[in-house]
């Protein structure tokens, strides 16, 4: 298997899309952004058709068009009640502008599954190495802010009493959450990418009661998914999203039933 | 000598667009002291804390704080009376208390925070419960967790708004016993934001009544008397 230079990439890449995905999303459950990072995922698709029909690469359309929405919700409404309408505002108008680029630009519809399903076979070396940069990017920042984002996550009303500046704090991560589904759509697509920012976080909240605890079970739950998704989808042939949906999901019911059993013993 | 107040607010106005809050407001508060707030939903109790930490601004007044030790400012420890901790809550009761540690923002903690940790929670009892999540703990539990977060920063001035509201009679007496141990123990000046007048008379020195944007204020002891405690819960 790793003889085949993609399936290496493949691995390389989604070693730290699991390693990104999996920090960030402890702190986008602990935040209750799920629905916004399930929104940015659209909002990915139309970045990446933007970025085909422009000539910037698949990612860097993404990019830029994830870090753009985050900026707007920030600036529109950091505040819970308006947050959600704010989102469904932008992400219509995103996904309609997605579409209009993909009806523009010559690619096939192939290629339009490929940004929304992900694809394995796709990943260059030199992808790979900017995943990578990105990644230790967002790594960067939030160990940088370490004390002031994990206080204003899990306790805001706490946070909110100490003189932090919690709207700074809460704009920086929307753009890391930005950055982290542009970098996990690369393999999972950005129709599921919100499965590796969501799931594995929540199944650490029934498992692990420090933060490093959290983050270490995120990221390990991450890492099985991807591996092991990555090891299926070359034996079977069929979609690698398919098994690391499906092996997430799993682990996440098994965290419940544990959580449950625990606390009736 | 004269002891020279912690907390010296003169002539405090704050506006918001549809009413005076506070209205050109004195008060003093004195090393040692432990006293409560006390006055109408709405009155400004909250609003005249939150301007002490620089959270609104005031149209008029000065606040001023005078540091305990000459080595650092007055540092205040607020326990807010609203927190959304539920049920599946993840962290512990640990975790949850050395949030409030911003001294740095790198993730590792220096000895004498994991020591201060250590003492927050012994001082609230909490040694024994810090593995438990908070979101599994009872509601008196919690309010200690609460109480040891604030402690944790090492404050010299503790302020409580309405920590006892949601708890029955027996763990609101046991939250108060404890905070008027930490107030006679590690000298910490208290400053506990109520409706309950009996705790109030029981745990405090002296009350202050918010009262149309102003203070008044008497000793604790006489909220026992019925004539003064009907005019008090009369105000709020």
């Amino acid at each position: 298997m790793f003889a085949l230079v993609f399936m290496r990439n493949a691995y390389l890449a989604s070693t730290f899309i699991a390693l990104t995905c999996g920090v960030i999303g402890v702190f986008v459950v602990a935040r209750n952004l799920s629905f916004l990072s399930h929104t940015l995922s659209e909002i990915g698709f139309a970045g990446a058709a933007f970025g085909v029909f422009s000539g910037l690469s698949a990612l860097n359309g993404m990019l830029i068009f994830t870090s753009l929405s985050s900026l707007i919700v920030g600036a529109l409404g950091v505040e819970k009640s308006r947050r959600e309408a704010t989102i469904s505002a932008v992400s219509s108008l995103f996904i309609g502008l997605g579409i209009l680029f993909l009806s523009l630009s010559s690619k096939n519809a192939s290629y339009a599954t490929n940004i929304l399903f992900g694809s394995i076979v796709g990943i260059s070396f030199d992808e790979v190495k900017q995943l990578i940069i990105l990644s230790a990017l967002v790594m960067l920042f939030v160990l940088m802010m370490w004390r002031s984002l994990v206080f204003d996550s899990f306790d805001s009303v706490g946070a909110a009493s100490q003189n932090i500046h919690r709207d700074l704090i809460s704009i920086i991560f929307l753009i890391l959450l930005a950055f982290a589904v542009s970098i996990g759509a690369q393999i999972v697509g950005s129709l599921l990418v919100f499965i590796l920012l969501t799931l594995p976080a929540a199944s650490a909240q029934y498992l692990g009661r420090t933060v490093p605890q959290l983050l270490m079970i995120a990221i390990g739950i991450s890492l099985i998914g991807v591996w092991l998704g990555l090891y299926l989808g070359y034996v079977t042939n069929w979609p690698v999203t398919f098994f690391i949906a499906s092996i997430e999901v799993l682990i996440y019911l098994l965290a419940i039933l544990y959580s449950r059993l625990v606390q009736r013993s | 000598m004269t002891v020279e107040p912690i907390l010296d607010i003169k002539q405090l106005t704050v506006r918001f667009p549809d009413k005076v809050v506070l209205d050109r407001l004195d008060f003093q508060l004195y090393p040692g002291e432990m006293i409560s707030l006390i006055g109408a939903n709405g009155a400004g109790k909250t609003t005249l804390i939150r301007a002490v930490l620089h959270q609104v601004k005031p149209v008029h007044g000065t606040i001023e704080t005078h540091p305990l030790h000459e080595t650092r400012q007055l540092k205040i420890g607020y326990v807010p009376q609203f927190r959304n901790i539920d049920h599946d809550f993840p962290l512990s009761i640990a975790s949850f208390v050395g949030l409030n540690r911003l001294g740095h923002h790198w993730p590792f903690y220096t000895k004498q925070e994991h020591q201060n940790l250590k003492h927050a929670l012994a001082c609230t009892y909490l040694t024994d419960l810090a593995q438990t999540r908070l979101g599994s703990a009872s509601g008196g539990e919690k309010q200690r967790a609460y109480l040891a977060q604030a402690l944790v920063d090492d404050p010299d001035l503790l302020i409580l708004d309405e920590s006892t509201a949601s708890l029955d009679v027996q763990a609101k007496n046991e939250l108060m016993a404890l905070v008027q141990e930490l107030n006679h123990n590690e000298q910490l000046t208290v400053v506990f934001i109520t409706h309950d007048l009996e705790l109030a008379a029981r745990y405090t020195t002296k009350y202050y009544l918010l009262e149309d944007g102003k203070l008044s204020s008497g000793a604790s002891a006489d909220l026992n008397q019925s004539l003064i405690r009907e005019k008090v819960r009369g105000a709020i």
